[in-house]
């Protein structure tokens, strides 16, 4: 029993560490806070199922075209909206208030284009029906449960490999460092931010399709819901903390299914807010370790 | 005045929101004039609203105590998020009262006294058309007054430059925390007063949407003076009547407002900064 919520928690937390990696590689290069990252979840998982609809698609089909077009849609954002205010060098809270605005823009849209109904996948769309499964003594892990896990894997050592082993992560790592010393050495900028753009959406889209999976559900408002865990993630872990963002995802996960467990299932949508503030309160810098008062 | 009456009566309800959304643009001007934005006036706002409306249900209070107590609350608990994040950048501070909203909603659905997810029903209209509007004048009197005094100008300069203004010597967290406490007493006063005209609360009425929506009145207006988000707030509650098509679009536009205005009016509608009265202080030139 145990060792089984442990691993449904896993699951979850994998879901949660996908996410928030990509919001807090975002901020971390950017500067921003996205509120608009919730949307880019919602539409790779709504670009999935339309993909899943057609005849004969297949998941890895459907999930490839999901987080591709979400990270096509995160560039197209950034492009259009905080692109224009980098230009002009406007404070980090305008950039902040575009995105709080556009993603109501966007989710209300949406929801009034094709309803707030709940929507699922076909059955038998991992191609083993909805009964395949692998027991691993006290543990059985669905077929999607099994993917979460392995995408999420796949996702992050892609994208550690891409930022510590090859030149264009070193300039995802000079801009987030010093974005006028790395203009100065001959990085290209704005290439560089639409690529962390399009790495962001890519991951948040990922994670939608997903957590679509994982719950059978997608509608509108799930990218709304997911950016509260978000939040959540990436202050426990450090704002822009990659390693902690992961850390603290899977931490979440296992605390929710935990509670839920053997405490109060209503409690569960508490818990992400509960860690935050307590690592707000006793250590603001997060389990990763980063100076984020303004320094004079 | 019988044809004064009619209009009253007929258009109560707008009048009412006109009134209390006035209010809740002003509480969200009060944080955006120190510099740091909340998204948490929707919380605020929920968390005056329950507080006013249990107690009347439960309680024989007056309604002035009412008033005070549904104020109280929202400022306690802007106080347990506001002391951790402020010490911190702006952006935490608009992440933990996102949080907030949602976690108070989950509060409302499963708390028994609340309601549920159904809400609290039959709360007495004890909410005066001169209630709310003398509420919003002393509030703006009062904005005025504090921008003409000294802790104005220090809020000016916490806002165009945060680290400079540390320099001159001003405490940035304790004044924005200060301006954040206001700010919840004003949404909680504007909460009660909407629960005690509208009879009728529920979870979802304090959500994201609504938090969105209070920081587009203030956009709109600018918030170069407190007069501006009041207006941004009368303009954007009084046009879906005007416009009915607007009324199915109200969020698409109230989002496109906060888009468009921060992109190419970034001073707001209302642009003119607060005249300053009186002298300079001594040895300070113009």
């Amino acid at each position: 029993m145990f060792a089984q919520q442990l691993a449904n928690g896993l699951v979850l937390g994998c879901t949660y560490a996908l996410f928030a990696l990509g919001f807090t590689l975002m901020f971390g290069v950017l500067k921003v806070l996205n509120l608009t990252y919730g949307f880019y979840c919602t539409a790779g998982a709504l670009v999935a199922l339309a993909v899943a609809g057609i005849p004969g698609a297949t998941l890895w089909l459907a999930l490839p075209a999901g987080a591709l077009a979400a990270g096509g849609l995160a560039v197209v954002v950034d492009t259009l909206l905080l692109m224009p205010l980098r230009r002009v060098r406007a404070p980090e809270l305008s950039a902040l208030m575009v995105t709080v605005g556009a993603v109501l823009l966007l989710t209300s849209l949406l929801s009034m284009g094709l309803g707030t109904e709940i929507r699922r996948f076909p059955p038998g769309m991992l191609g083993t029906g909805t009964g395949g499964a692998v027991v691993l003594g006290p543990v059985r892990l669905a077929w999607s449960q099994v993917l979460i896990i392995a995408t999420t894997g796949l996702l992050v050592g892609a994208l550690l490999a891409l930022l510590h082993g090859s030149r264009l992560g070193l300039a995802i790592r000079a801009v987030a460092g010093n974005e006028d010393a790395a203009r100065l050495m001959g990085v290209s900028v704005a290439r560089t931010m639409a690529l962390v753009s399009f790495l962001s959406g890519v991951m948040g889209g990922a994670a939608g399709v997903l957590l679509g999976l994982n719950f059978n559900a997608i509608q509108p408002y799930m990218g709304e819901s997911m950016m509260l865990h978000g939040f959540a993630v990436v202050i426990v872990g450090g704002l822009g903390n990659i390693r902690g963002a992961l850390l603290a995802g899977v931490l979440l996960g296992v605390t929710e299914v935990m509670v839920a467990g053997y405490v109060d299932s209503a409690l569960k949508d508490g818990v992400a807010f509960a860690l935050m503030m307590l690592v707000l309160w006793l250590r603001p810098a997060g389990l990763g370790g980063r100076v984020v008062a303004p320094r004079v | 005045m019988p044809w004064l009456d009619d209009i009253l009566w007929t258009y109560q309800t707008l009048i009412h929101s006109l009134g209390i959304n006035g209010l809740l643009a002003l509480s969200m001007y009060v944080v955006l004039a120190a510099g740091q934005l909340s998204l948490g006036q929707a919380a605020f706002m929920g968390l005056g609203a329950y507080t006013g409306a249990l107690l009347s249900l439960h309680t024989g209070l007056p309604f002035a105590l009412v008033l005070a107590a549904s104020a109280l609350a929202p400022a306690v608990v802007a106080a347990v998020i506001g002391i951790p994040t402020l010490r911190l950048t702006g952006v935490y501070l608009a992440i933990a009262t996102i949080g907030l909203g949602e976690v108070l909603r989950v509060v409302y659905v499963n708390a028994g006294i609340t309601g549920g997810a159904l809400g609290l029903n039959g709360i007495p209209g004890r909410t005066e058309t001169w209630m709310i509007f003398l509420a919003l004048g002393l509030a703006l009197a009062g904005a005025f007054a504090v921008g003409q005094s000294r802790i104005g100008r220090a809020m000016e300069a916490m806002r165009s430059d945060g680290i400079a203004a540390a320099v001159m010597g001003i405490d940035r967290a304790a004044g924005q925390l200060a301006a954040l406490l206001v700010s919840a007493m004003l949404a909680g006063l504007a909460g009660c007063f909407s629960a005690h005209s509208a009879s009728f609360i529920g979870p979802n009425d304090y959500a994201f949407e609504t938090a969105v929506t209070i920081l587009s009145f203030a956009i709109l207006g600018g918030t170069g003076s407190p007069l501006g988000p009041v207006v941004g707030a009368l303009v954007l509650t009084a046009l879906p009547e005007v416009l009915r098509p607007l009324q199915d679009f109200r969020l698409v536009f109230n989002g496109l407002i906060i888009v468009l205005v921060v992109l190419f009016l970034p001073r707001g509608v209302v642009p003119w900064r607060m005249p300053r009265l009186g002298r300079l202080p001594r040895g300070m030139a113009p």
